[in-house]
């Protein structure tokens, strides 16, 4: 029966089966029947009695009758039949040659075996064997590091300070510090970022302070925002950081055509964005990759695949194996990377900006991750995840500690650095209060670690307390920059505003210049 | 007419004393378009927007044009006739079929420092867009607090067609006049056309420019001024097509053609009626709206789209804040019906303004005794 089937499949692609449009046809009545017997009855209408008959015979029957078909065929079937030893014919479609197949195959819905995660370090630090990665020197780990622990303190301390009262909302990025911190490190401070609104940790490698942070927090006079938006809104022009725009990725479109923007420069850069898991079923995500193939930009598209938008986990989210298979249904180079792993972060944005801006190509970077902290302020994860779990999170698959670990191991941290930060704390702590109620909540008891926190800690709370003294911004701020010149019909409310509080001045806050 | 184009002009660069420019432009052309002179050239208004582009283009490398069929089809509606061929793939991009997307991008482009004009093939679908529109290019100068500036030009055709139904046929001159950051511009004449798409395309701030279709092959008569490549209309200021001392009618885009004929008649019966033509419908033109009203003490407004929260609302409110005193009779709002947009001729003809509604509101404004007809 076996080999009767290879036979007559064979015969069928000598015959060219699937030209003959009556076979085809036939082929697709029978939905229930097996291959073999589609086969058999080709040309003729399918009867009970058919399948019945000697496969041999019928297979031979239907050879005859087709080839007396071919007959009556148009000379151009006439000249496939030469190329009919060639098993792998190409249809010519708009968009390009296709191989045809005769077997009906779906694609399936997932792969076998998921996109494997690029990752460099193990949990405890160590650099696997045989791994290729992009070399960090000493100084750029020690600043990462660095900058990770300021990151993380930074969230736990705004974050605080939001749960006081002194801030109205914040976002923390607890969690993501080596997506944030490595992927900055990766980049030149020309190319070009469009961030969500969980990646402060690009400005602080940029070189924005404690101070600019809570200034932007606090709305106060020296906000380069004005005081105009929520808290964690950043933007800086000077750090090529597009201020935060709340609506979900609306800053993927615009990130392509900033890109192409740079094309037309022929700049030596290229333009970063991020989103999350849940960015990624707006519409504008799926424009912007489309778009970013076709027109060749050179942007890094940057997936934080988080596992949770707000209360959505990722099986709600998509059914997909994640966003990096999307990248390819778009054209575009993707490549899965443990956002945990500060150093395969770094190595994989690395390269992403090479080939970005050599190649002129868009590239998909899902870095796999967990975000520890609630969505926002305005979130308590508790209600629809289990606290162990974002304990687990927090301690086990900490990438801060990670990150430690290997630069430990590489003698770039030692007890010499901490002895100095820890006398450099002792000082601070001498002179002004005590703030270790706001120990960082990841501390596993290491002294660096604890001195590293508490410096940064003080440095936070005086810039908390600095911005939060700081006079808000100016009336005229309320009436500029809607348009670049200031129209007549605000010129004239501005004015009769200040008559107004000129005349009532017991009425108009103390705090707000005017 | 290319050599009026390659005129030298004596006002050297582009961007000093525009109102100057236009103040010793407009009275000519006004002139011209009274028929004083039988040399004043005739100019589409679809030639008018092309050679608007061109210039502009032309003058400035960062001005590219972008939308579904602008380059190989020469534009849904011919606009961008020719501009692929003169400036190739880079600046007339072709895009595929996704608003959101290539205004998102448009958007983005400008944040860089690029100036595009992204074109929508109606104004209807640009809702697809409008969150990049409002959220992202008419916000971000605030919200950024000046950091980031949006020197873009969003523009097609707007309002009703002929036979289109309800998806192709609202006008949005509302929708986007209510949001502070945009600038709203309606032409009506093809001097309209060409002055205000240049001005809107200089334009720092993010233009929205909202064309008709039914007046892309109306051909109107242009001063050799508005020929120049350096012609240009200043942005918040109205024109009055026809003085009078009766009423005031305004009106924007093709209802400005209606008011016009509207006027005819009514002088025939002895009214005389004064047309605005609004040109800016976001900063409007409450200067010369108010001034006209308390010179005639009557008002009717004109426009196209649904009647609540329209143009003709704001319009009315200003004067009745402004002016109340110099009014002899109630404003009158002319609009569409408050329906979607329906198909068959006769039920569209009775959803559109049309000039017999302009001349009884206009009427009933002056005697008081023509009873209103039925209204929804």
């Amino acid at each position: 029966m076996a080999i009767w089937f290879t036979r007559s499949k064979n015969i069928a692609h000598y015959l060219n089966l699937k030209r003959y449009v009556g076979v085809s046809a036939g082929i697709v009545l029978l939905n229930h029947t097996s291959l073999n017997s589609s086969l058999q009855s080709s040309t003729i209408p399918l009867s009970r009695d058919n399948r019945r008959t000697p496969p041999a015979a019928t297979c031979f029957g239907s050879s005859a009758t087709l080839f007396s078909l071919r007959r009556f065929e148009s000379t151009e079937a006439e000249k496939r039949l030469y190329d009919y030893e060639d098993e792998y014919q190409a249809l010519d479609f708009p968009g390009g040659k296709v191989a045809f197949t005769s077997e009906m195959q779906f694609i399936s819905e997932s792969a076998e075996k998921r996109v494997p995660c690029y990752r460099v370090l193990d949990d405890h630090g160590q650099l696997v064997m045989g791994s290729s990665f992009e070399q960090v020197s000493k100084e750029a780990a020690v600043k990462m590091y660095g900058n990770m622990v300021t990151l993380q303190i930074m969230d736990t301390i705004f974050y605080e300070a939001q749960r006081q009262g002194r801030i109205s909302f914040y976002v923390t990025s607890l969690g993501e510090e080596a997506i944030n911190i490595a992927s900055a490190a990766a980049l030149t401070a020309d190319d070009i970022i469009l961030p969500q609104y969980r990646e402060p940790g690009i400005l602080l490698w940029r070189g924005f302070t404690l101070q600019e942070f809570a200034n932007q927090c606090f709305g106060n006079e020296a906000d380069y925002g004005k005081g105009r938006q929520m808290p964690i809104h950043y933007g800086s022009r000077k750090h090529n950081f597009f201020t935060i725009s709340s609506p979900i990725a609306t800053q993927l479109p615009q990130a392509v055509g900033a890109a192409y923007s740079l094309k037309m420069d022929k700049k030596d850069a290229c333009v970063v964005t991020y989103f999350g898991d849940g960015g990624s079923s707006e519409g504008d995500f799926h424009a912007s990759l489309n778009f970013a193939a076709v027109m060749e930009a050179p942007v890094i598209f940057i997936c934080r695949n988080n596992g949770w938008a707000i209360s959505t986990p990722i099986l709600e989210q998509f059914r997909s194996d994640g966003v990096v298979v999307k990248g390819q249904a778009y054209g575009i180079r993707s490549i899965r990377v443990d956002g945990n792993d500060a150093l395969a972060v770094y190595s994989a944005v690395h390269t992403a900006r090479e080939m970005a801006i050599s190649e002129q190509r868009p590239i998909l970077v899902e870095a796999l991750t967990y975000r520890v902290g609630h969505h926002s302020t305005s979130d308590d994860s508790t209600k629809y995840r289990p606290a162990d779990e974002i304990e687990y999170w927090k301690m086990a698959r900490n990438p801060v500690n990670r990150f430690r670990k290997w630069v430990e191991k590489n003698g770039w941290w030692s007890d010499k650095d901490e002895s100095e930060l820890r006398s450099n704390v002792r000082k601070q702590v001498e002179v002004g209060k005590l703030f270790i109620c706001l120990l960082n909540p990841f501390s596993s008891g290491q002294l660096s670690k604890f001195s590293l926190t508490c410096y940064t800690s003080m440095q936070l709370l005086q810039a908390i307390q600095v911005a939060e003294k700081m006079e808000k911004p100016p009336l005229v701020d309320l009436f500029t920059d809607v348009y670049d010149l200031p129209p007549s019909n605000l010129l004239e409310q501005e004015r009769l505003l200040k008559e107004t509080i000129k005349r009532h001045p017991q009425d108009y806050p103390s705090d707000v210049p005017v | 007419m290319l050599g009026i184009l390659r005129q030298k002009v004596s006002f050297g660069g582009s961007h000093i004393s525009i109102v100057e420019q236009s103040f010793l432009r407009i009275r000519p052309a006004v002139n011209a378009s009274r028929g004083y002179t039988s040399a004043a050239k005739e100019m589409t208004v679809r030639d008018a927007l092309n050679s608007a582009l061109d210039e502009e283009m032309s003058a400035d490398p960062k001005v590219f044009l972008m939308g579904e069929e602008v380059g190989e089809y020469q534009g849904a509606y011919k606009i961008s006739k020719g501009l692929l061929d003169k400036y190739g793939p880079e600046r007339v991009v072709d895009t595929p079929i996704t608003e959101a997307g290539f205004t998102g991008i448009g958007v983005g482009a400008a944040y860089y420092g690029l100036r595009p004009v992204i074109e929508f093939m109606t104004f209807n679908f640009s809702m697809q867009a409008i969150d990049h529109i409002i959220n992202s290019a008419a916000k971000s100068n605030y919200m950024s607090a000046g950091q980031i500036s949006v020197p873009i030009v969003f523009r097609g055709p707007n309002g009703a067609a002929a036979g289109v139904g309800a998806q192709h046929s609202q006008c949005y001159a509302a929708w986007y006049a209510a949001c502070p950051g945009l600038k709203v511009l309606s032409p009506y004449s093809s001097e309209d056309a060409r002055g205000l798409l240049k001005a809107a395309i200089r334009d720092p701030d993010p233009v929205v420019f909202l064309e008709n279709e039914l007046l892309y092959g109306e051909s109107f008569p242009v001063a050799a001024e508005v020929l120049d490549s350096s012609f240009c209309l200043p942005i918040g200021k109205a024109k009055i097509e026809r003085e009078g001392k009766d009423v005031t009618i305004t009106a924007f885009s093709k209802m400005v053609g209606y008011a016009l004929k509207a006027a005819e008649i009514l002088a025939n019966e002895g009214i005389s009626a004064e047309v605005i033509n609004l040109r800016s419908i976001r900063p409007m033109d409450k200067a010369t709206i108010n001034a006209s009203v308390r010179k005639t003490n009557r008002l009717v407004t004109v426009e196209e789209g649904f009647p609540q929260h329209g143009v003709g609302a704001e319009i009315c409110t200003s004067v009745i804040e402004e002016s109340f005193e110099y009014l002899d009779a109630a404003v009158e709002r002319i609009a569409g019906a408050d329906v979607p947009m329906p198909y068959a001729a006769n039920l569209e003809r009775m959803a559109v303004p049309q000039i017999e509604d302009i001349v009884r509101a206009a009427k009933r404004t002056c005697y008081r005794s023509v009873p209103k007809a039925a209204t929804a």
